[in-house]
Formats: C-alpha cells, structure tokens, sequence
C-alpha cells in the first residue's frame, strides 16, 4: 500500500446537521463494525429512548455527548474498504468545541461537510470550513443532508449546493463534490439512491476517488528529535523526515548554525538505507563533526527561513482574550522557545472571510499576528509545509495549549494562484 | 558495519508509516518531559509498544524503565513472559502491586470472585507518584473502545490523575507537547491510531515475541456469562459448570478471572492474522468481562485515572 491509498478525513459542520450520524451510517452500512458493537449502539439507543438505533452513539462515545446528544471532542476510527483505509475524524459542531474541530481538520486530507438542506451554510460551516482551509485541506466532500425531510426536492439542494461550492471557492477549496442525502435513511451514503435525479457518486465512491494528500512542496526537511549515541564514539541525528527524500551523499545544511555537510549513512526502523522517502522516522551519520542537538534542522537547499520574527495566522483557544503583547511559549517542530505576540493585525470576519482591524483575539477567533521568538527558528509557509509551518503557543503557567498558529507571509484567506 | 544497504524504500506501507509516527511521538515524550516510564503488562500491545522503544533509541537501551501494574491475578505464562523479556532486553522492571495496595487497605479487597482491573487506578496513581513519573507510555488504542477513540496522543492528567474528557489540550498536527506541573502527568499513547489488525500485522512481520497464551492451545475451559474462561486458581469450576478441553486463544490479555479465551486453531502469527481479518466480534467484547459493568466503563476507569 501506497501513503495515496490512506485518506485522512474530518467531518465538518454545525451542530445537529448530522455529521456523527452520518459517520455511523457510513461505517454500519460498510461493515465496519463488529458485531457487539453494533448491539452496544441499539441497547444505548433504546435505553436513552432514541430509536432503534441511533448511529451518532457510533461515534458519540463519551457520557456527557450521549446524554446531550452532541459531540464534545474528536472521535477516530478507522474503515478500510477494497480500494482504500480511511482514519476518520468525526469532529464537534458546537463553536465552544471549536479547538477540538481544528485537532481532527489539522492532519486531514479531506473535509467531510455536512449541512442540513433545509438551514443551509450557517455560521459555524463557515467557521469550519475556513478553519479546515487555512490548515491546509484542499478537497471536500459535502453531505447535504436530511433530504428526505425536504421530498428530495433538487432545488431545495441546488439552492444549498451552489452556496457552499461558492464558499469552497473563495477558501481555495480546489475540489468539491456535493451529494445530496439521507444519512437517516443510508441514501447515497454508501449505497447510490435509485429512482433520483442525482447520478454522481455516493459519498462513500466520492471518498474512495479522491486523491490522497498534498504532499509539501519544500526539499528534505528533519527537525533533529533525538542525538543517538553510537558505539565507538559517533552521533547520529533521529527525527522524522519531511518534505523530499533522502540520499546518502546529499549536500546538507544544518540550520540555525548555516553548518554545511554531507550524509555519511542514513537508518531506518527496518535498517540502513541508500535512500529514504519522507514520512518515516530515520537517523543520519553526518561527515563532519557538528554540535548539532534537538531543535536544530537538517536540510536540503532550497533553505528554510531562519528568523526569530514572523507573521502568521493564529485560531485562539483560550477563554481569556489574546492581547498584543502577550508573552507564551510556543513550539515550533522540535524546538521550544519563549515569545511575544508583538502585534495584532486583525481577526477574521467570518462573513466576508476579511480581516478587521481588532485589539483582541477571543475564544476560536481566527486573526493574523505578528511573532517575536527568544531563539532563532528554521521555518516554511504553512502552505509549502505543513511541518516546518506550523507552530502552537502553550500558556506559560498552565501549560495549556492555548492556540495554533500556521506561518506565512499573506496566510490570510486564500492564495491568489488557488 | 560492513552490510551493504538495500537500495531504497520507494513505497512505504501503512505499517511503516504507523511505526514511524509511534517513534516519532516516544522520542517526542522522552526528550519533553523528566522521568518517563513504559506500562508493561505482558500483552500484545504492550510488547508491541516495547519493541517500538527499542527501535527509537537503538543502539542505546530506552531511557526508561519499565511498570508492570500486578493485580496478582496473573496467567503465569505472561509473568513468565514479561521476566523473560526484561531481562533479554536489559531494562529496569517497576512491580506495582495492587495486592499491596489492598494489604495497605488503599482500595478494598473484592474477593476472588471480583474484579481487580478497577482498583488498578490506584495502584498505578500511587506508584506514578511515588516514582515521581511525570509521563506513563501505554498500549492503549483508538480502536478499542469509543472512549479511547476520544483521546489525545498525549493525554492530560491531573495532581488526582484523573482524564477529563471535556477538557483536553488541542492536538495538532505531530506537534505534542507535553509539559506539565510539579504533580501532573501525561498518558502518551503511540499506537493511538493502529487496529488490533494493524499489530498483528506488525507482530508478523517484525517476529515480536508474544505469550504463549495467544496462540492456540488446548486447555481446560468453562463457560460463564458468555464467556470462555480458562480454569484454574482463579476460576474453580462451579457445581453446575462443566468442564471442556477446547482448542482456544486469548485475543487479549487481562485478569485470569475475567480474560474470556475464544475458540481457535490459530497456531502461527499467519493464522491469527487471517482469524483476525475476519473477526465478527470485537477483541473487548469477546474477551473483557471488565467492560461489562456498565455502558461507559472504559470511560468512567479512565476518568479516575485508568490506562
């Protein structure tokens, strides 16, 4: 198997218009539920007096969501059917659970939509949706559903479907594929509806179609995790490889030092290798000796930028406000360092998918800042890499992870050339 | 080293981009954070879990020891197992014992009949604190149970080590962070995303050294509550149980006295692997009377501190 025969999805969209049921529907209506499960999910059901059987308990696991029939936090599960694996993430709706929607969206490959026809694109879809684009998904699926609460009337769906392909657009969405159906009744979930005016695919042969992720656009990148101790006296420099692949040979740098060298011998968890693909956990025996240690990077020209200032674009977690000024710690691949959010340029207008100038960033607001770091830090733009681009801030006193943030000059709304 | 490299690794499978990303995150959790430890029961995924520690910091051993939580029911040949494999790799074994924790009159005792998996929070709470662990790598996975498909890769606890489902650090992309205050812990889980499929497979291929008691075998059984359970100090046989000597496995690996065995002549790791693929029933359902007790059992033990 292949990375392109796995696909990372995230369910996307506002409360109540069947994102959870619509997973259990997909994963029932494959057989990807064993056997006792499926009986857990119909004693859940009727002992809570919902039905026969309630396929958000599928995925609706927790006390609390099935007590108050939403989701609180991510759910994965895993499918595979004959063409493909899928890791789903079935992500909350409700905007106070926003930062547990961006944990699923970020490692996804594909946003699942799910609106209701009869509501169309509210104002938490929009969230979503643009909080999904600026992690860097490109495709979407998008489930109009409850259609049998509208008779299937197609212009019902158009109306619906021509909004949200509107919207994908302006986000920078480069596929989009709506589907009207009933994720209550299974139609064209995984089965196709017969007798319809729809003739595309169901959502499950969409999902199945669709190309696997964008891999980065940048040359090798390998933040340094660990420095291996080898017998006789040698280092070698463990982390995860990004980017391109690897060549013994290869004419690397070692960044922030600006420390040129070459690869002397390359392992891997299955041994030593001429050459390696991105994606795997590896180690490098380098020419020359260097003081190299975690937080460093290993890579191929062309470089990162190296640089203790940048722009960026940040979804904010915390209950209390971010204000210019506020001091964190923040996170970057490998490395951590202290900084200073040393100006607020604007947060997002959800309508207009615009900024506006503001003070403060509050709770699951989207906004652009600017970023001033104690260590110098070897980035991307988010768009070229999703590992070198990205970065969280982390409360200094508490701990917590207190926003996300994706580097990049212009991150705002989409690129020109989308 | 003199071995020629095999050329090139053009099409990475889905096992090798789970093992990467599982060494990717107990790199990520020993170089974060102070005293580590890895939660050792002698199981499938936990030896899985070991042989991926080995990996991460080879040649070195890994930088941490290695906790086994006792409830004193045991089968014996995973006791015997998880000494052997200790001393093979040469790690240091941490015994935390819940019979201790009942001799201390910590947690009450149930019986023989009872079960010790709940009190095991305790045990395993007093010993991350006596030991001063600031970080308890485990086995756990997403697939498992719908309370565990909720958690984080790396998973909060507080100075009670309770989870709390409705609080959880945002987790994005591979960036895990993993810092906490004096009396605080994480729960760091690298096989988040791998099935019970994904780790046989694994075991396959990598020829990972499991407990005999996973592999088919004969052996005196009685049936009880739906359940296959083996016979013997922790399971007498009732007056109106009979007796069978069946061909059977353990599919999971728990307390003697509620670890239910399924019927199988799967022998080789090839067998299991193919037994597996076509399982209609879950391994927790087929084999966990601990996740019986109620609809959110998994959830309510982890919320007081459980694996």
């Amino acid at each position: 198997m292949t990375t392109s025969d796995l696909l990372r999805l995230a369910t996307v969209g506002s409360v109540d218009d069947g994102k959870s049921t619509l997973i259990g529907r997909l994963l029932v209506d494959t057989r990807q539920l064993f056997d006792d499960q499926l009986h857990a999910v119909a004693e859940a059901s009727e002992r809570r007096g919902v039905g026969d059987l309630d396929l958000s308990f599928v995925t609706d696991g927790l006390r609390a969501e099935r007590e108050q029939g939403i989701t609180i936090d991510v759910a994965y599960r895993y499918a595979s059917t004959p063409t493909r694996k899928f890791i789903i993430a079935d992500c909350p709706g409700h905007v106070q659970y926003t930062r547990n929607m961006a944990t699923g969206a970020s490692t996804a490959d594909l946003a699942l939509v799910v609106l209701n026809v009869a509501h169309g694109v509210k104002e938490q879809t929009r969230r979503h949706l643009t909080i999904a684009a600026l992690l860097g998904v490109r495709q979407a699926v998008v489930a109009i559903n409850k259609m049998d609460l509208v008779n299937w009337s197609r212009e019902a769906y158009t109306s619906v479907a021509d909004e949200v392909e509107t919207l994908c657009r302006d986000l920078g969405y480069r596929r989009v594929q709506t589907i009207p159906i009933s994720a209550l009744e299974g139609d064209n979930v995984a089965e196709r509806r017969s007798d319809c005016w729809y003739d595309g695919p169901s959502v499950l042969q969409a999902l199945e179609a669709v190309p696997g992720r964008d891999e980065a656009s940048t040359s090798a990148r390998l933040p340094i995790q660990w420095v291996l101790r080898q017998p006789g006296g040698g280092r070698t420099y463990a982390g995860l490889l990004n980017g391109s692949r690897l060549r013994v040979g290869d004419e690397v740098t070692l960044w922030p030092a600006g420390v040129t060298t070459r690869i002397r011998g390359i392992s891997t968890p299955g041994g030593s290798r001429s050459e390696v693909d991105p994606g795997l956990s590896i180690d490098l025996d380098l020419a020359d000796e260097t003081d190299a240690g975690r937080g460093d990077l290993i890579a191929l020209d062309p470089a990162p930028t190296v640089t203790k200032e940048f722009r960026a674009t940040v979804c904010w977690f915390a209950d209390g406000p971010l204000v210019s000024g506020a001091r964190l710690r923040l996170k970057h691949t490998t490395k951590s360092t202290r900084a200073r959010v040393s100006a607020l340029e604007g947060v997002m207008d959800l309508d207009h998918i615009t900024l506006s100038p503001a003070d403060r960033l509050v709770t699951n607001d989207i906004g652009v800042v600017q970023i001033q770091c104690a260590d110098f830090l070897c980035v991307d733009d988010y768009r070229d890499n999703r590992m070198t681009g990205s970065f969280v801030l982390i409360d200094e006193v508490s701990h917590a992870t207190v926003a996300a943030g994706m580097i990049g000059e212009g991150a705002f709304g989409p690129r020109p050339d989308l | 080293m003199s071995i020629a490299p095999t050329p090139t690794n053009t099409h990475l499978d889905h096992l090798d981009l789970l093992e990467a990303h599982a060494i990717y995150i107990l790199r990520e959790v020993v170089a974060e954070c102070e005293r580590p430890v890895l939660l050792f029961s002698g199981g499938k995924d936990s030896a899985v879990l070991l042989h991926l520690a080995v990996k991460a910091f080879w040649p070195q051993l890994p930088p941490f020891p290695v906790m086994h939580v006792d409830t004193g029911h045991n089968f014996d040949e995973v006791l015997e197992f998880r000494d052997h494999t200790v001393e093979r790799l040469g790690l240091r074994l941490v015994v935390a014992s819940v019979q201790e924790s009942i001799d201390r009159g910590r947690v009450a005792d149930p019986g023989l009949l009872g079960s010790r998996n709940r009190l095991q929070s305790v045990t395993l709470l007093d010993a991350i604190e006596a030991h001063g662990f600031d970080a308890a790598f485990g086995g756990a996975r997403r697939d498992e149970d719908k309370a565990r498909a909720k958690e984080r890769v790396l998973s909060f606890r507080d100075s009670f080590g309770q989870w709390d489902p409705k609080a959880q650090r945002p987790e994005l992309w591979n960036l895990y962070q993993g810092r906490v205050n004096p009396g605080e812990h994480l729960r760091a889980f690298p096989l988040s995303d791998w099935t019970e499929l994904d780790v046989w497979r694994y075991i396959e291929r990598e020829d990972v050294e499991l407990p005999s008691i996973y592999f088919a075998h004969h052996r005196d059984v009685v049936e009880r509550q739906g359940m296959l359970l083996a016979v013997s100090q922790f399971v007498e046989p009732r007056s109106d149980e009979v007796v069978t000597r069946e061909s059977v496995r353990f599919r999971t690996v728990g307390d003697a006295n509620l670890t239910g065995a399924v019927r199988s002549r799967a022998a080789t790791l090839a067998d299991i692997v193919a037994e597996v693929a076509t399982a209609t029933v879950s391994e927790r359902g087929a084999t966990r009377g601990d996740d019986r007790f109620s609809e959110t059992a998994m959830e309510d033990r982890k919320r007081e501190g459980y694996f």
